[in-house]
């Protein structure tokens, strides 16, 4: 028993640094990072989620999924020396000395309200909703701005030319973050479309699975309800048998 | 560790040790060690963290006073709340709505819609979101979804992969309805425009989730989370459901054992707000913030628990507190994503666990406590782990082989997320293994449900991770993404159905809040411990051993 518990503790001791507040003495080598223009010193190698909360920061917005997923802690830096602003994910970027950084809770950009299965399948619905996608002149701007590294641009041109398929791909990992949108001069935003667009190609562009109608109609006209009464009254000891003796379809 | 030389973002000593694993790799492409057999299970789980000795005590006080719990979620349970009476005027409502749904994931999402599609206008909807709406759990969701939609497969055989992976603990029932309403969910998902792998004349790719014994994982790409609710998300704004972000709820109303209402507050600004609802649904996820026993976690931020918490305080019951869900492949290395997920879906399409002497360990596909209790074993039990320069433990899981096994460019192809997760931090996962150990994933229980999400308290629904009962003692890969939807298109339906007949409402009282502070009195459980949580706190020590309160 006692042996059990130490591994426990051992575990726990060795998460101690990612669960709670970072400890000083832990710490053998730092870097300095300005947060709205003022310095502070944190250990290295956090990311910029890691090292906000290290300088004293409790996050209540710009942090959501903490895994890359959100968006919600995009992040504008400038690097000492560099004229260039870049974006990125506060919680998957590393700290790295003399970084300027703010970040960006919230993106005013409007989406637009539709009915999926009443909207045709092709470019006019776009420029329905979203006249300004026409204003896009094609600068990169949005390509250079998203943290995801998606060839944003790319995907509003292939959409500027009814290509639903490679606008698709090529916006699926879209987290919404809005940077593109932010930094679009012509006022595209590029994430909204792209979700109109992957909407309308899923819906359209697949034939749905026969198997699939097939078992919702079993389901409709219950023709599992007499399985299931017996299964709902079986035994654990019943259960165990049927657990143990399923057959695993082949590979 | 900025003095280690790094190779392909491994520190040298590690590199070397791949030359290991990759020394077996050819060995173990036709190599898969056997599942174990029931006893074996047994006797592994004793490493696992809901049976190892310690971290668990008796609830004192509540419905629940006498069953087991973590500390973490007891202490939790056992607290005050963070208004004292008088502190706020609950008679004027700034909200009077049919249906109020705490939490924005796909749960609480999907009653939004469904509650509007039967019926229910728009405006008299609430959704209630503590950090922006989609900042949570499902957004994150990456292996897939199951449903028992192939010919071969039905929801009965999906119900017996269930049970025995929850051990035999599930709500019958309640399973029953996860498991025969899959189809339908799949295909609403398709009619909303969900982009999920399909073969080439438009089934879905269907693959392998840990202990089931038929193929029925729906996945988009590694995004599946992403992908499903950025959809239903689509769907809940284009009807125009009134939504609140940044505006967690602190406490429930309630009219003699009856929900009628709850207090939010403005996470910036304090500023708190009533709402008044005929029905209530809790949809607010799980508890990964809690770091039980120490583990990190893959969760999101606001994995605090608190639904739990405030039903639990107005009266309703929960359940299987007791277990939790760790994951067995979380990362340890590199540091900056320590505790994160690596999906399911990698085992299910090749990878496999292996030690520091290149030995494929474990059958790659167990249900996840067994799974993790075995890495836990090999880890610390057998020593053959392999120490990051963190000094955490894990061992490799080789994602290489899935190119091995599948075809080159498989791995690109399926895991962009991954892909992108470990690039960067300079790592090619279709290249190099990574390094895993076991992460706190996923609330098992919470708070008792029938199958149409309904809890034991009138007026109160529940759906989505924060619910208990479905999954038992433990849940399998895919099910859980599945129960959100379900149960969140179950509990919109329900409530729409209650409120056409005339049910529902009542007057905004705190009298169950008197109730509990007297037991927390009695129980002697110190004044300082307040909660609902509502968000973790890691500031470094040194600024808040110097933070001083200024206004
Ligand atoms: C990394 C990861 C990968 C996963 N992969 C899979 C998978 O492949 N397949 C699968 O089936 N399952 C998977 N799961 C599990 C599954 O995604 C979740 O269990 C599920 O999506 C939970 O959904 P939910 O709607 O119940 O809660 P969530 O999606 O967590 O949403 C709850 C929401 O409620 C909010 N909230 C919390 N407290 C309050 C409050 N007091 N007031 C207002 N709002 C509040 C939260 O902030 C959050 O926005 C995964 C989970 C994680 C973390
Ligand atoms: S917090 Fe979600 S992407 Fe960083």
């Amino acid at each position: 028993m006692g042996e059990k518990k130490s591994i426990m503790d051992k575990i726990a001791e060795s998460s101690r640094f990612f669960t709670t507040g970072i400890d000083d003495k832990d710490i053998e080598h730092w870097v300095t990072i300005h947060i709205m223009g003022r310095a502070y010193k944190v250990p290295a190698g956090l990311t910029l989620m890691q090292a906000m909360e290290y300088a004293g920061y409790r996050f209540i917005t710009s942090c959501g999924c903490r895994g890359g997923f959100c968006g919600a802690c995009a992040t504008i830096y400038r690097n000492v020396g560099d004229y260039k602003l870049y974006a990125a994910l506060a919680c998957q970027t590393r700290v790295e000395d003399g970084m300027y950084l703010v970040q960006i809770p919230f993106v005013p950009a409007e989406k637009a309200n539709y009915d999926i299965g009443e909207e045709d399948y092709d470019y006019t619905t776009i420029v329905k909703y979203y006249p300004e996608i026409a204003r896009c002149v094609a600068c990169n701007t949005c390509t250079k701005a998203c943290p995801q590294d998606l060839e944003v641009m790319d995907y509003i041109q292939a959409i500027l030319r009814g290509d639903f398929e490679k606008a698709a791909e090529g916006s699926f990992e879209c987290i919404h973050c809005g940077m593109c949108a932010m930094r679009c001069p012509a006022g595209i935003v590029q994430y909204h479309i792209g979700q109109l667009v992957r909407r309308l190609y899923g819906r359209n562009a697949f034939k749905s699975p026969e198997s699939l109608k097939k078992r919702v109609e079993e389901i409709k006209n219950e023709i599992y309800e007499k399985d299931f009464e017996k299964l709902l009254c079986a035994s654990t000891e019943e259960l165990k048998k049927l657990y143990t003796e399923r057959k695993r379809e082949s590979d | 560790m900025a003095d280690l030389r790094y190779i392909e973002g491994y520190p040298e000593y590690m590199y070397e040790l791949i030359k290991v694993i990759e020394k077996t790799r050819s060995k173990r492409k036709d190599y898969v060690p056997k599942q174990m057999t029931m006893e074996e299970r047994e006797e592994v789980l004793k490493v696992h963290p809901d049976f190892a000795s310690g971290g668990k005590r008796k609830i004192k006080i509540g419905v629940n006073k006498g069953d087991t719990a973590p500390f973490e979620v007891a202490d939790l349970l056992e607290a005050y709340p963070l208004i004292d009476e008088g502190d706020v005027d609950i008679k004027k409502p700034d909200y009077d709505v049919d249906i109020m749904i705490i939490g924005g994931g796909l749960a609480g999402t999907t009653a939004g819609i469904w509650a509007n599609i039967k019926g229910i206008p728009r405006e008299r909807i609430l959704l209630v979101n503590k950090l922006r709406h989609g900042d949570c759990n499902s957004i994150m969701a990456e292996g897939g979804t199951q449903a028992a939609d192939r010919e071969n497969d039905s929801p009965v055989i999906h119900f017996i992969d269930a049970i025995g992976g929850g051990h035999f603990t599930n709500k019958p029932d309640v399973l029953k309805s996860l498991v025969t309403d899959g189809p339908l969910v799949m295909e609403w998902l398709e009619e909303l425009g969900a982009l999920f792998d399909r073969n080439k004349d438009g089934t879905f790719v269907e693959r392998w989730g840990g202990g089931t014994c038929r193929k029925r994982m729906h996945a988009c790409k590694d995004y599946t989370g992403l992908e499903e609710f950025r959809v239903i998300k689509d769907e809940f704004q284009s009807r125009k459901i009134p939504t609140i972000e940044h505006k967690p709820v602190i406490e429930l109303l309630t009219e003699d054992g009856r929900v009628t209402g709850a207090i939010l507050a403005n996470i910036e600004t304090s500023e708190y707000q009533i709402v008044k609802a005929k029905t209530t649904i809790i949809a607010t996820g799980g508890f990964g913030r809690l770091h039980i026993r120490g583990f990190p976690t893959t969760n999101h931020y606001g994995a605090t628990f608190d639904g739990a918490v405030i039903a639990y305080r107005a009266g309703a019951k929960l359940r299987d507190t007791d277990t939790v869900q760790y994951h067995p492949t979380g990362a340890v290395f590199p540091p900056q994503i320590v505790g994160h997920l690596l999906t399911e879906k990698l085992r299910s399409m090749g990878a496999q666990p292996v030690n520091i002497k290149g030995e494929a360990f474990v059958f790659p596909l167990e249900p996840r406590d067994v799974e993790a209790s075995a890495i836990i074993r090999e880890c610390y039990v057998k020593n053959n782990g392999i120490s990051t320069p963190a000094g955490l433990k894990g061992v490799w899981l080789d994602i290489p082989l899935i190119d091995v096994k599948n075809g080159k460019g498989t791995i690109d192809n399926a895991f962009p997320g991954m892909k992108r997760m470990f690039g960067r931090f300079d790592i090619d996962i279709a290249k190099n293994p990574v390094l895993i150990f076991p992460t706190l994933h996923y609330q098992n229980g919470g708070i008792e449900t029938d199958p149409w999400g309904k809890t034991t308290l009138e007026g109160l629904w529940v759906a989505g991770e924060a619910s208990g009962g479905v999954h038992g003692k433990n849940r399998l890969m895919g099910n859980s993404t599945l129960d959100c939807i379900v149960f969140g298109r179950k509990a919109g339906i329900s409530t729409a159905e209650y409120i056409k007949s005339s049910k529902g409402g009542g007057k905004l009282t705190l009298k169950h809040l008197e109730r509990y502070i007297k037991s927390l009195k009695e129980a002697e459980i110190p004044p300082e411990r307040k909660t609902p949580i509502l968000l973790p706190d890691y500031r470094g020590k040194k600024a808040l051993a110097r933070s001083i309160k200024i206004f």
